[in-house]
C-alpha cells in the first residue's frame, strides 16, 4: 500500500469567482470579494463589510436541481464539490468513493429564518427551514447529489474543520479503505455567525488588513473548496496525471482559551511541525506559506510568533488569502486547500492585500505582490475556536 | 487488523440522572439537566473549577465525565501532545445555539456565542486536562463504534497519539447522553481490548 | 448614586453577568484588577462585561481595547459610568 495521496481535483465557490477559472482570475488580478452586504440582510449592513458568493440562492438552486428551501451551507458545497469531481476526470461510481466535508454552521441560514418567526409566535415558522440545521445534513444533501455513499462524514472543529477534513481524506485513502476521497468544507454567510463575531469584537468595519501592525480584525465571508484525493494507483491510471500531493498534516490542541490562540501560538507551533515531519520535510523546504492570517490581534501574533519560532531566520514567502475571501470559516481550510494547489500548479504567490506595516514582533512581512516563482512545497494553515491547528503540506511530484 | 493491543482503560456514562465509572454507579440524583450536572460537580465529584459555571450544559457534561475518566489517570505518563481526544454527537452545539439565539434578540452574549460550536467541549477538556494532541470532532446520525474504532486506532498507530479520549457527548433539551472511552496502549487492571464490539457493549449499558 | 453604591451594584452585575460562582461582592475589592491576577478574567468576560455596560447603563464601546482602561477595577469601572451619565445630563 503506498503512501502518496494525490490531488487530482480541485472545485471552489467563493466572494472571487464562482468556479476556480473566476479564482485564479481574481487572485492573479488582485481583486479582493469583500464589499457592502447584498443578500444577507442584518442590522450592520453598510457598516460591516462581508465577501458574499455572488450567486443567488435561487440561481444556485436552480443550477443544481436542488429545491428552494435547501440551504445555502449545501448549495455552496455542492457546487464546488461537483466542480471538484469534474475536474479529477475520476468517474467515481467506478471506485470506493467518500465525502468528507466539514462546516461550523450547518443550516443555520434556513434556521434563523424560522426562529424570526417562531420566536413571535410559535405556531408560525416553516418547519422545512430546520430539518437540516444540524451541520451533518448538509453534508448528506452534497453526498446525495454527487451520488456518494460508500462513506460520509461531517467533520465540526470551527475554522479548521476542513483542513481536518482533507487530511482524514488522506488516511482513509493510505489506509486502503477507500480510493478516492472528496474533502473539504463549505460556510454560509448568516446573521448568526455576523452577530456573534461582532460580539466577540473582532470584525473589522474597513477591509481586513492580515498580518499587518495595524490589523483592525476580520471580514467574514462565504463560500467551499473541495480537493479529489486519490491513491497512488488510481493516479497513475488517469489520462492526466495528478501533479500534486497532499504530503504532510497535523492537528494539534493549544489547551489555552475557548475561542483565543495562546499568545506564543502552541497549538500552531505543534500543527506546523507535525505537518513537516509527516512530509518528512524540513522548514527550509517550504517555498510558500497560505497564512491562516485572519486579520485579528490574536490570530496574526500567535500565528506569525510560532512561524517566527519554527522558521528562524529562514522564512519562507506567506500571504494571507483571506484578503480576498475574507475568513470562510468552516470552508476556508478548504478554499486555501485549493488556492494552495493553484500555487504549485501555477507556480504562483499569491499577494496579501492591502498590507502596510510590518508587525513590530515579527521578522518577516508577507508578500504584497502577485509573484511568479517555481513552488514545490506549500504550507497551508488553518485554526479553529477550540484550540483546533491545523497545517497542511502540498508537494509537487518529485 | 490493528487495535488489538490497545485497551480501554477506563470509561464514564452520563445518562438518565445517573454517572458511572467503569460500569459502576458513582452518582444519581433526582434532579435533572443543568441542576443535576450542578449537583454532581459541587456534592458528587466535588471539583474546583470555577470556570465550569460558565460553560454551556456540553462543556459541563463533557468536563464531567472527563473528570471521572481520569480518576486513575496518570497526568505524567504522557506528553500534552501525546493525548488527544475524538468525540461525536448527533446535534452538535444545538443548545447553545438556541439559547445564544435568544439573547441575540436584545443583547447578544459573546460569552454564549463562544459556545455555539460542538468542538468547544474539547477545547475546554483540552484546557484543563492538558490534552494538547490531535483533536476531532465528528457529527454523525449515531454513536458509530466502528468509525471510534478505526479513527483511534490510526492516531496510536500511525499519528504518534498514545492516551486519547474518545466517545458521545450529546446534551438536548437538557437531557444528556455522554460516554467516554479511555484508550491506551497499557495493560490495566479492568481494561478490556479496544474493540468496536466493547465500544458498543459499553455504550448500549442498561443505565 | 454615588459612587460607593454604583460600585456595589456594579459587583452584583458583574458576579451575575459573568457566572461567578460561590462569589459575594465582600470578595471583590474596589480596587483589585479584575484580569489575570485578580478575578482571573479573561478575554470574553471583557467582552461580556462591555454587553452589561450597554444593557444596564446604555453606555456603548466601541473597541476593546478602550474597555483595557475602563474594566481595570471596580472602581475604574464605576467612574466612567459616573463621567459617562453627567455628560447626558
Amino acid at each position: 500500500m503506498s503512501k502518496n495521496v494525490y490531488i487530482a481535483g480541485v472545485g471552489v465557490i467563493s466572494a472571487i469567482g464562482n468556479n476556480v477559472a473566476e479564482n485564479l482570475a481574481s487572485l492573479k488580478n488582485n481583486s479582493p470579494g469583500m464589499g457592502d452586504m447584498q443578500r444577507l440582510e442584518s442590522n450592520h449592513k453598510g457598516k460591516l463589510p462581508v465577501a458574499e458568493v455572488k450567486l443567488s440562492n435561487e440561481s444556485l438552486c436552480q443550477q443544481l436541481g436542488l429545491p428552494l428551501h435547501t440551504s445555502r451551507t449545501a448549495l455552496l458545497s455542492t457546487i464546488a464539490a461537483k466542480e471538484a469531481i469534474e475536474n479529477s476526470g475520476v468517474t467515481i461510481k467506478k471506485y470506493r468513493t467518500g465525502f468528507i466535508s466539514a462546516n461550523s454552521v450547518g443550516g443555520m441560514d434556513k434556521t434563523e429564518n424560522f426562529f424570526i418567526e417562531f420566536l413571535n409566535d410559535n405556531n408560525a415558522g416553516d418547519l422545512h427551514e430546520v430539518v437540516n440545521h444540524e451541520c451533518g445534513a448538509v453534508t448528506e444533501i452534497t453526498a446525495d447529489h454527487l451520488g456518494i455513499s460508500d462513506f460520509v462524514t461531517t467533520i465540526s472543529t470551527a475554522c479548521s474543520s476542513s483542513a481536518n477534513s482533507i487530511f482524514l481524506g488522506a488516511r482513509l485513502i493510505r489506509q486502503g479503505m477507500l480510493d478516492v476521497v472528496v474533502a473539504g468544507g463549505t460556510d454560509a454567510l448568516t446573521k448568526f455567525t455576523l452577530n456573534g463575531f461582532n460580539t466577540l469584537m473582532i470584525l473589522d468595519s474597513q477591509f481586513c488588513q492580515p498580518m499587518d501592525e495595524n490589523r483592525r480584525g476580520l471580514n467574514l465571508g462565504e463560500g467551499a473548496g473541495y480537493v479529489v484525493l486519490v491513491s497512488e494507483k488510481l493516479a497513475g491510471s488517469l489520462d492526466v496525471k495528478p501533479t500534486v500531493q497532499l504530503t504532510g498534516w497535523a492537528n494539534a490542541n493549544h489547551a489555552h482559551h475557548q475561542t483565543a490562540s495562546s499568545p506564543d501560538g502552541t497549538g500552531n507551533l505543534l500543527a506546523m511541525k507535525g505537518a513537516l515531519k509527516k512530509a518528512e520535510l524540513n522548514p527550509s523546504d517550504i517555498d510558500y506559506i497560505n497564512l491562516h492570517g485572519t486579520g485579528t490581534n490574536n490570530n496574526d501574533i500567535a500565528e506569525g510568533t510560532a512561524i517566527k519560532n519554527l522558521f528562524a531566520g529562514n522564512y519562507p514567502l506567506m500571504s494571507s488569502t483571506k484578503s480576498f475571501t475574507g475568513h470562510t470559516l468552516g470552508a476556508s481550510g478548504g478554499i486555501e486547500a485549493v488556492y494552495s494547489v493553484l500555487a504549485i500548479q501555477e507556480g504562483l504567490i499569491f499577494s496579501n492585500l492591502r498590507f502596510e506595516t510590518q508587525m513590530k514582533e515579527l521578522p518577516f512581512k508577507p508578500v504584497t505582490k502577485l509573484q511568479q516563482k517555481e513552488i514545490k512545497n506549500v504550507m497551508s494553515n488553518s485554526f479553529g475556536f477550540g484550540g483546533n491547528c491545523s497545517s497542511l503540506v502540498f508537494s509537487k511530484n518529485a | 487488523m490493528s487495535g488489538s493491543e490497545l485497551k480501554i482503560t477506563a470509561h464514564a456514562i452520563i445518562r438518565n440522572g445517573k454517572i458511572l465509572r467503569n460500569s459502576e454507579t458513582i452518582f444519581e440524583s433526582s434532579d435533572t439537566g443543568s441542576d443535576f450536572l450542578r449537583e454532581a460537580y459541587e456534592e458528587g465529584l466535588k471539583i474546583d473549577y470555577p470556570k465550569f459555571y460558565k460553560m454551556d450544559a456540553l462543556g459541563k457534561s463533557g468536563i464531567i465525565a472527563t473528570e471521572v475518566l481520569l480518576q486513575d489517570f496518570d497526568f505524567g505518563k504522557y506528553k500534552p501532545e501525546e493525548a488527544g481526544i475524538v468525540l461525536s454527537n448527533k446535534n452538535s452545539s444545538i443548545e447553545a445555539d438556541v439559547n445564544y439565539f435568544e439573547t441575540a434578540r436584545s443583547f447578544p452574549s459573546p460569552a454564549l456565542f463562544v459556545y455555539t460550536l460542538p468542538n468547544i467541549v474539547i477545547g475546554e477538556i483540552s484546557i484543563r486536562y492538558k490534552f494538547k494532541g490531535e483533536n476531532a470532532f465528528f457529527v454523525s446520525d449515531q454513536f458509530d463504534a466502528d468509525w471510534l474504532h478505526f479513527y483511534v486506532s490510526d492516531l496510536i498507530h500511525h499519528q504518534k497519539i498514545k492516551a486519547c479520549i474518545c466517545g458521545w457527548v450529546e446534551s438536548v433539551d437538557e437531557n444528556f447522553d455522554t460516554c467516554l472511552f479511555l484508550v491506551e496502549k497499557e495493560q490495566k487492571e479492568n481494561a478490556v481490548n479496544f474493540t468496536a464490539e466493547n465500544l458498543k457493549e459499553i455504550y448500549g449499558l442498561k443505565v | 448614586m454615588n459612587k460607593d453604591e454604583l460600585m456595589l451594584q456594579l459587583k452584583e452585575q458583574i458576579i451575575k453577568q459573568l457566572k461567578l460562582e460561590g462569589k459575594t461582592p465582600a470578595d471583590i475589592g474596589d480596587h483589585d484588577p479584575l484580569f489575570v491576577e485578580g478575578l482571573g478574567l479573561d478575554s470574553i468576560d471583557a467582552l461580556e462585561l462591555i454587553v452589561l455596560l450597554q444593557q444596564e447603563y446604555n453606555i456603548k464601546l466601541n473597541n476593546a481595547e478602550q474597555g483595557q482602561e475602563v474594566f481595570r477595577s471596580v472602581s475604574t469601572m464605576a467612574e466612567f459610568i459616573l463621567e459617562k451619565q453627567t455628560q447626558y445630563v
